[in-house]
């Protein structure tokens, strides 16, 4: 049930001599739904080209359902499908005409067209609009023919390059929604840089730096990731710093400019509740006692900035 | 023939038929054909009383038939690039070029597909213009071997034609900068013999495309001249497919 469906190994490309994408590996494995995160430029889009064979790899194999790209491209590429950045629609079709080519091009006999066709566009909502030509269409509807394009041959790899680039907030929720649903069936893998997105949509998440991976995590890892934070508090009379650090479950402690204190702990051990009884046994008056999360967005900037991110972050 | 070229190529006609261009292109080229058909048959009407009496061919397929066929090509030569301009630059300015190499396709699938369908373009535009000869057969009698000639003469001039038209159209984004370019090629190659006796000379005759289609309107079918043109074809079509392969290997 659970096997690898995307095999990537030492994937690397060069533009001139720039190196896009830094010898990447990483596997995906049915039913999952993996989140590409990065900020533009990382390298996103490349990675995507080359899973789906529109650019070759400077280095490096990508194997899909067992067939190695660059060996045997036709099997390869009839177990992916692939939703680029701009969705590749013919603006003079209509969607079913389009849809019909779409599952010729992918091999789907004659006589199974229609019922592909009819399959994709219940499952992206497109049953409306089948007479309408595609150019007359609403980005977000243009948008979801890019998406029953990319799963019309019912793939087990779906590649999803920013599927909610440009749309707006309802529109956007619909498509997280169709993709947790291709998630069942498929493997997903999509790029992003909008945070929440993953989090809301993805079972893993896959951050990438100038053409590197920096984090691979399932979401509760990165849920887990994000608990094993700090306390911020504050005293009126401070106490010594090896009294805070002997805490139970402190890790570490450091006073910040103005005043307060933050306390790094084990996720398992808060020391909220002894740090509170220590400080009315002692009066120290604590006047602020705030659990601090990280957010995504504290590990993604932590991980994409240019400064050198702590140490314990990339462990 | 593999199905996935005539899918291809079928969608490249039925798109072709979409826009107003192919009709256009269709109908302002049989009104020029028409024209110059009947000024030739008008022609050929007034002298041809003169034309009994003189030794050699003179019958109405050379004396009309013939000279259409030529003007023909000079005309196709300006009206193929506005076609074929749009193969792959449009391709991959919608950025729907990622369509096609996603799919389970091979590069040379995806080249052939796109060439023929606009050789059918070509083609059906070539049935029109022989149905106005064939006319000719309400009032009297043609030479069938002349005219054959003529037609494969032109059939394969404009399959070289369109092969160039799509090699042009993988270089580029953009659909005048294509045009003008298989314009200019055309035209090189139909004046390559202008070269005169100097260095060289011969060689850029052989190579022009005149003179292997020359042949074919005066009812002359040379397998050389044949060989020529599929040579020709091949050799675009197959830069071609180079050309977008580099477009995945390339940066």
């Amino acid at each position: 049930m659970n096997q690898t469906l995307l095999q990537v190994e030492g994937l690397t490309r060069f533009y001139g001599p720039l190196q896009a994408v830094k010898s990447m590996s990483f596997e995906v494995r049915q039913g999952e739904v993996l989140g590409f995160l990065g900020p533009n430029g990382a390298g996103k889009t490349t990675t995507m080209q080359m899973l789906t064979g529109n650019l070759a790899p400077s280095a490096g194999s990508v194997t899909v359902a067992g067939h190695d790209l660059l060996e045997d491209p036709r099997a390869a590429k009839a177990a992916v499908g692939y939703l680029p950045e701009q969705p590749p629609v013919y603006r003079e079709l209509s969607v079913d005409e389009y849809l019909d080519y779409c599952a010729a091009l992918n091999r789907i006999e004659r006589s199974k067209r229609r019922a592909a066709r009819e399959a994709a566009k219940e499952k992206c909502g497109l049953t409306q609009v089948g007479r309408r030509l595609i150019g007359n269409l609403s980005k977000g509807y243009q948008q979801r023919v890019g998406i029953a394009q990319a799963i019309i041959h019912l793939p087990p790899v779906i590649i999803l390059d920013e599927p909610t680039a440009g749309l707006d907030p309802i529109q956007i929720r619909e498509i997280r929604h169709l993709i947790r649903d291709l998630g069942r069936d498929h493997s997903v893998i999509l790029s992003t840089h909008i945070l929440p997105e993953v989090q809301s949509v993805c079972t893993r998440v896959q951050i990438i730096n100038k053409g590197e991976l920096v984090l691979s995590d399932s979401i509760e890892g990165l849920a887990q990731r994000m608990q094993s934070s700090m306390l911020t508090v504050r005293f009126r009379q401070a106490p010594d710093r090896d009294t805070l650090d002997r805490l139970p479950g402190v890790t570490k402690s450091e006073t910040r400019d103005d005043g307060s204190w933050r306390l790094y702990h084990d996720p398992a051990t808060d020391p909220a509740e002894a740090l509170v009884t220590l400080s009315v046994e002692r009066g120290w008056g604590l006047t602020a006692l705030i659990p601090q999360q990280a957010s995504l967005e504290d590990i993604f900037v932590e991980l994409t900035t240019e400064e050198t991110a702590p140490a314990e972050a990339k462990a | 023939m593999n199905r996935m070229i005539l899918t291809l190529a079928r969608h490249e006609l039925r798109r072709l038929f979409l826009s107003p261009l192919a009709w256009t292109i269709l109908a302002v080229v049989q009104l020029i054909m028409a024209w110059m058909f009947l000024s030739h048959l008008d022609y050929y009407l007034a002298v041809q009383s003169r034309l009994m009496g003189m030794e050699g061919e003179h019958g109405v397929t050379a004396s009309v038939v013939a000279p259409l066929f030529g003007n023909s090509a000079i005309v196709l030569l300006l009206v193929v690039p506005l076609i074929s301009m749009r193969l792959f630059t449009e391709e991959r300015r919608n950025k729907t070029l990622a369509l096609l190499f996603s799919a389970p396709l091979s590069m040379t699938e995806i080249v052939l597909g796109k060439y023929l369908g606009l050789l059918s373009f070509l083609w059906l535009q070539l049935l029109l213009i022989v149905l106005m000869p064939l006319s000719l057969l309400a009032g009297g009698g043609l030479d069938f071997g002349l005219l054959a000639a003529g037609v494969l003469g032109l059939a394969l001039l404009l399959a070289g034609f369109a092969a160039v038209g799509l090699f042009m159209s993988t270089l580029t984004q953009h659909q005048t900068v294509a045009a003008v370019a298989t314009f200019g090629a055309l035209l090189l190659f139909w004046i390559l013999d202008w070269a005169g006796e100097g260095v060289g000379g011969g060689v850029l005759a052989y190579l022009s495309l005149l003179n292997h289609y020359e042949p074919f309107l005066r009812g002359v079918f040379d397998t050389r001249d044949a060989v020529y043109h599929l040579l020709f074809i091949t050799v675009f079509l197959a830069l071609s497919v180079r050309r977008l392969d580099m477009d995945r290997l390339g940066g």
